[in-house]
């Protein structure tokens, strides 16, 4: 089973710089939900789930679906950083001609699990996943990260029903809740709110958590679920976290970062990563 | 049909384990000795097709045989996006099995015809089409969908033409079957309508006219050879299908005519006429009011072997 040997802090940094180069490279998108969901990225792989880089497919694997597929930048990264494959791989994301797509695919890329990018369909593969596991008791655990506005999709809530009908206590959905969404905030587009208690409801042992603190992640991750219900994280994020200039801004939704921009990016991360260490 | 292709499905659950039956809350009566029997390989999921279709790409990344069953465009048109990304560009081992195609459900009314299917399902890459025109076909169809990896849709017809199996005949996924010979037409069909064409056959070659008949049980990858021999051979092709003529078997055949440039003298396409069935009837009945009947088939015969 993979650990890393680095701080899941480290991990999250290394990842985010990843991050930058790809997207400045690629001239790509997303990278503010790539950095909302980083920290709860860096904590699944270096901390929590059983995965081997070495043996990708490894029967009792944990399994992890990013349901919010814009975000595959975050996902790739990760995986290099696990060791998966090669670091220099990431630097072929959106590419012509490499098979490194914007929206993750499964295609050629050791350790990606589902291929999504279309809103809506990671929680019911990843509620197939864990069905499996409880027809033929196998104990991996199947964690799904979706979007806050991604729970606008009704296919969502068609998983939501399923899940807690079926003792699915294998599962973890975790809600990226960065309060952003394509054009304006999820509040101001289609409420969602109280999204906790509508998970609650629908027979989910939810916890609300901060999704940039790495102790209360993991702390959320490592609990296992109660009275045989699926866990959902509603995990309060920061939509391009750790650059100041991106943060909370709709526009990183879509902007690639530039050279400059992506030299102060990293000065930043860089920078509190040595403070949090001086202190 | 329907109740063949439980039969087959229940037949392959007793000696594979690793078969999950997924419904989308139909099969009433049709389903229930299925679920008693194998408790452990059925899952009602309720009415929430995207929901079934994204399960079972779940199950089949696990290493299961996932079918999922409805009934007209509810675990296709409803989800389709689910059988693109999760089923087809993962290509996994699941059967779409869809009960009613056509107008089987005419009185139900349009939201229950699955008129546009074919079309819509043969774009999509790694899918098998398969569109059963007798029992035979319907039970060799679903034993190999359930025997060999890939991704299937099976459309299943309320009507059928009874048995059409030839002496020794094997069924092989791909290849279409000549039933008939003849050289003054050739009549293509998929689906349960293949009754009606071997009636019209029949009855047209009391008039001297002698229809080849081509049934089409996969619809894709479609057997070109078959067809383009039937173009050279026979002066003319008409195909036949319970569905929209847009973009279904006759488009389909119209693709690998031309581009063999199989030239038929002439070539006709009966089926909807890019409608919805909008008039309240049988499937018979709909049949015949959209020009799609046994006679309508015998009138379409003869106005096109007196043209040329």
């Amino acid at each position: 089973m993979y650990r890393s040997h680095m701080s899941s802090e480290e991990f999250a940094r290394n990842v985010r710089v990843s991050v930058l180069r790809m997207t400045n490279k690629g001239q790509s998108s997303h990278i503010g939900s790539c950095f909302s969901a980083c920290d709860i990225l860096a904590v699944l792989y270096s901390k929590v789930m059983h995965v081997d880089p070495a043996n990708p497919r490894a029967p009792e694997r944990d399994r992890f679906i990013l349901s919010k597929g814009h975000a595959g930048a975050v996902v790739y990264a990760s995986l290099a950083e696990c060791g998966f494959f090669d670091p220099a791989m990431l630097m072929q994301h959106y590419q012509n001609g490499s098979i490194m797509s914007g929206h993750v695919s499964h295609k050629g890329i050791p350790g990606v699990e589902l291929s999504t990018g279309s809103l809506g369909h990671g929680l019911s593969v990843g509620a197939g996943m864990a069905l499996r596991a409880k027809l033929d008791d196998l104990p991996y655990r199947v964690f799904v990260v979706l979007g806050d506005g991604e729970c606008d999709e009704g296919s969502v809530w068609e998983a939501a029903l399923f899940a807690p009908h079926h003792h699915l206590d294998n599962l973890v959905a975790i809600v990226d809740c960065n309060n952003l969404q394509g054009l304006d905030t999820t509040s101001e587009t289609l409420n969602l709110e109280p999204l906790a208690a509508k998970w609650r409801s629908f027979g989910w042992d939810v916890a609300e958590i901060d999704g940039h603190n790495h102790q209360s992640i993991e702390e959320a991750l490592q609990t296992k679920s109660d009275q045989g219900k699926p866990r959902c994280l509603i995990a309060h994020t920061v939509k391009g976290k750790g650059v100041s200039f991106m943060e909370n801004q709709v526009v990183w939704h879509y902007r690639w970062p530039r050279d400059n921009e992506v030299a102060l990016a990293i000065a930043e991360l860089m920078g509190r990563d040595h403070a949090r260490h001086d202190n | 049909m329907r109740d063949t292709i439980i039969r087959v499905i229940t037949d392959a659950c007793r000696v594979k384990s690793d078969i999950v039956l997924l419904t989308g809350d139909l099969g009433f009566g049709v389903l229930q000795s299925f679920k008693e029997r194998f408790p452990k390989q059925f899952v009602n999921v309720g009415i929430a097709e995207q929901n079934m279709t994204g399960l079972a790409a779940g199950l089949a990344l696990e290493g299961k045989t996932v079918l999922t069953y409805s009934i007209g465009n509810f675990n296709t048109l409803r989800c389709l996006e689910q059988i693109r990304n999760d089923i087809c560009y993962h290509q996994l081992h699941v059967v779409i099995v869809s009960v009613g195609s056509g107008v089987s459900y005419g009185p139900l009314g349009f939201s229950h015809h699955a008129t546009e299917d074919i079309s819509i399902m043969r774009s999509i890459p790694n899918l098998t089409v398969l569109s059963p025109g007798c029992l035979w076909e319907a039970e060799q169809a679903a034993i190999a969908a359930l025997g060999a990896p890939g991704s299937y849709y099976l459309r299943v017809d309320k009507s059928s033409a009874g048995h059409t199996a030839l002496p020794d005949e094997q069924f092989c996924l791909g290849r279409a079957r000549l039933l008939r010979e003849g050289a003054d037409c050739t009549l293509v069909a998929t689906g349960g309508i293949l009754g009606a064409v071997l009636a019209a056959q029949t009855t047209l070659l009391k008039e001297h006219i002698a229809c080849r008949v081509i049934s089409v049980p996969t619809v894709k990858p479609l057997d070109s050879q078959v067809l383009v021999d039937a173009a050279r051979e026979t002066r003319g092709i008409i195909t036949v299908e319970e569905h929209t003529i847009v973009g279904g078997l006759g488009g389909a055949v119209a693709e690998v005519l031309m581009e063999q440039r199989a030239m038929p003298d002439f070539f006709r396409r009966i089926g909807l006429q890019d409608t919805f069935a909008t008039v309240v009837g049988s499937q018979e009945y709909l049949r015949e009011y959209y020009q799609m009947s046994e006679n309508h088939i015998i009138q379409e015969v003869r106005r096109c072997v007196a043209g040329c």
